[in-house]
């Protein structure tokens, strides 16, 4: 039996306005290089000067990870040659980063926690875009991306499968949006992961050989290539192989991992303090501003849900994920002042639509007003599962006042009880057989037989009739 | 310590220079020199300072959040080697 060990790299582009170390634009999807300036484009000649903003950014990150920050850090030289990278070394922070160790909570699938220590988080400027196969024999660089700002997280290598590696990453995502200091797209590259995998027989404390997986762009194929990478190192173990240390890319199409070629060769990047960058120095006035500017976290709104709307440890999970989603929710439970019943909503029927359609909160047509109406005729026995549902799906299409749906539809629910009895009677007249078989039944297997009748009644009542009223008029009325 | 031509030319390689044998010889020589500066810097006893990581005593500016730079693509592009479609070409770097 053998134990993965893994450990997370994540890069997050911070999203300021101008660039980490030069005044250009970040703004996604402009013409090719109309955002790269002389300092993008390493000319010599000109000097790299810090942007504020990306200390204030990384520092809040820090503190939402109860890490320790560095009033004093240096930004270093990392050498390497590749074209997208124009001065031949990337500005990183080696020895000093901002943020030292830290640690975040994970929930595990068995609903248990786990601390995830945190090494360090440390600012570095990103490298531009390489296009190949477009034009005959040769590479386009485009730069606009060159010196966009990027917080690197280096977690320690506690993470022991592919799903707490999942769960890991998601609480990082988590931290970000809440703190907005990235859009944490990974589908467009705001947030990417490097993930060093290793395994060694269980128990042992002998590390194994480890590979490192680049640049994994979804939550989903961090997963996937995760495992797929610990069964390619479990098969060369077992076949009496060694594991290379090396750098492999992910290929979710052939769901493999494969050696990555250029660039990697030598492996020796002779890390040294950039001469052109002076020690950064923060003072105490500078983090204390950062802490006074932090929002509420999600562990903290977690804990406050479960207090304050009475909902399970797993639905305030879920909900407070995404920070928009929780703002919905707690709207929608304060102004109907039913959290239970807003949570499954929301959990519900407003996810499975959002899952459905690939949108997020923000666009979702169905306002927390909206909802919180619905949720309230439920509440007060106007709606029933049923017609909630029907209303429910004509606020998607339409945008309408719940009340005037429920007129317009005439969805109101039948609570009267003299008008259900009616129809009782007529559906146990019209089914006069199934009326003598449930009365001739053991009462054991009538509970069952009963759900008939309560289904023609619903239908005669075109599913206005209350439910429960139906089941208890029926079961007293066949009981004659 | 001191260098061997193995190293010199493995720094070479990684900084992307080409050196003939005599250049290899004649650089090896003068890096070695250099170390024989640093080693006798060693000697010195510095338990007691504080380690420096710039020559100027100095505290780094920061500059506001604000995009300044215009875009000069056509002026920089003017004096590139090769360009299309808005991107420097340079010599394929993948197979």
């Amino acid at each position: 039996m053998y134990e993965a060990v893994i450990g997370l790299e994540v890069h997050v582009q911070l999203s300021t306005n101008s660039k980490i170390f030069s005044g250009s634009s970040t703004a996604f999807g402009a013409e090719p290089n109309t955002q790269a300036s002389l300092i993008d484009l390493g000319m010599p000649g000109v000097l790299p000067v810090p942007n504020a903003k990306v200390f204030e950014m990384a520092i809040k990150f820090g503190l939402a990870i109860d890490a320790k920050i560095e009033q004093e850090s240096i930004f270093d030289r990392k050498n390497y040659f590749y074209p997208d990278l124009p001065k031949g070394y990337q500005i990183s922070q080696f020895e000093k980063p901002i943020v030292g160790p830290g640690r975040v909570t994970i929930m595990l699938d068995n609903g248990t926690t786990k601390t995830i220590n945190i090494t360090r988080a440390h600012l570095e400027e990103d490298a531009g875009k390489s296009v190949h196969d477009v034009f005959d024999g040769m590479t386009g660089i485009d730069l606009n991306r060159a010196g966009t700002p990027l917080l690197e997280i280096v977690s320690e290598p506690e993470l022991r499968s592919a799903k707490e590696a999942v769960a890991y990453l998601k609480v990082i995502h988590s931290i970000i949006r809440y703190l907005d200091i990235s859009d944490g797209n990974m589908a467009e590259g705001s947030m990417r992961c490097d993930c060093n995998v290793s395994i060694q027989p269980k128990g042992s404390d002998v590390l194994g050989t480890r590979t490192e997986i680049k640049n994994v762009n979804s939550f989903r194929f961090v997963e996937k290539a995760i495992d797929t990478e610990i069964h390619r190192q479990i098969e060369i173990l077992e076949d009496g192989g060694r594991v290379v240390q090396e750098t492999r890319l992910y290929d979710p199409d052939k769901d493999e991992t494969r050696p990555m070629r250029s660039k990697e060769e030598a492996n020796d990047y002779r890390y040294f303090p950039d001469p052109d960058l002076l020690p950064v120095v923060l003072d105490s006035s500078f983090i204390e501003a950062c802490n006074a500017s932090l929002p509420e976290l999600p562990a903290t709104r977690r804990a406050r849900y479960i207090a304050e709307y009475g909902i399970t440890e797993y639905d305030a999970g879920v909900l407070v994920a995404d920070r928009d989603l929780a703002d919905y929710f707690a709207e929608v439970a304060n102004i109907s002042g039913e959290g239970k019943l807003a949570a499954n909503w929301v959990m519900g029927s407003v996810l499975a639509e959002l899952n459905q359609t690939s949108k997020s909160i923000i666009e979702f047509p169905v306002s927390a007003k909206q909802l919180s109406d619905l949720v309230s005729r439920i509440k007060d026995n106007t709606l029933n599962s049923k017609t909630a549902k029907t209303v429910f799906d004509a606020l998607l299409t339409s945008d309408g006042e719940v009340d005037t749906i429920i007129e317009q539809e005439g969805l109101v629910q039948m609570t009267d009880t003299s008008a259900i009895e009616t129809i009782v009677d007529e559906v146990i007249s019209e089914n006069s057989t199934q009326a003598t078989n449930y009365r001739a039944a053991p009462a054991d297997k009538r509970p069952k037989m009963l759900g008939f009748f309560v289904g023609q009644v619903m239908k005669k009542s075109q599913g206005k009739a209350n439910p429960q009223a139906v089941n208890q008029i029926l079961a007293s009325k066949l009981a004659d | 310590m001191s260098l061997t031509s193995d190293h010199v030319k493995r720094v070479a390689k990684l900084a992307r220079l080409g050196l003939t044998d005599a250049e290899t010889a004649e650089i090896l020589a003068q890096l070695n020199s250099i170390l024989n500066l640093v080693d006798q810097m060693q000697q010195i006893d510095t338990k007691n300072v504080m380690p420096l990581a710039h020559p100027l005593e100095l505290k780094q500016t920061l500059r506001a959040d604000a995009v300044t730079e215009m875009d000069q693509r056509e002026k920089f592009q003017n004096t590139a080697p090769q360009v299309n479609a808005g991107l420097y070409l340079v010599p394929r770097v993948v197979e």
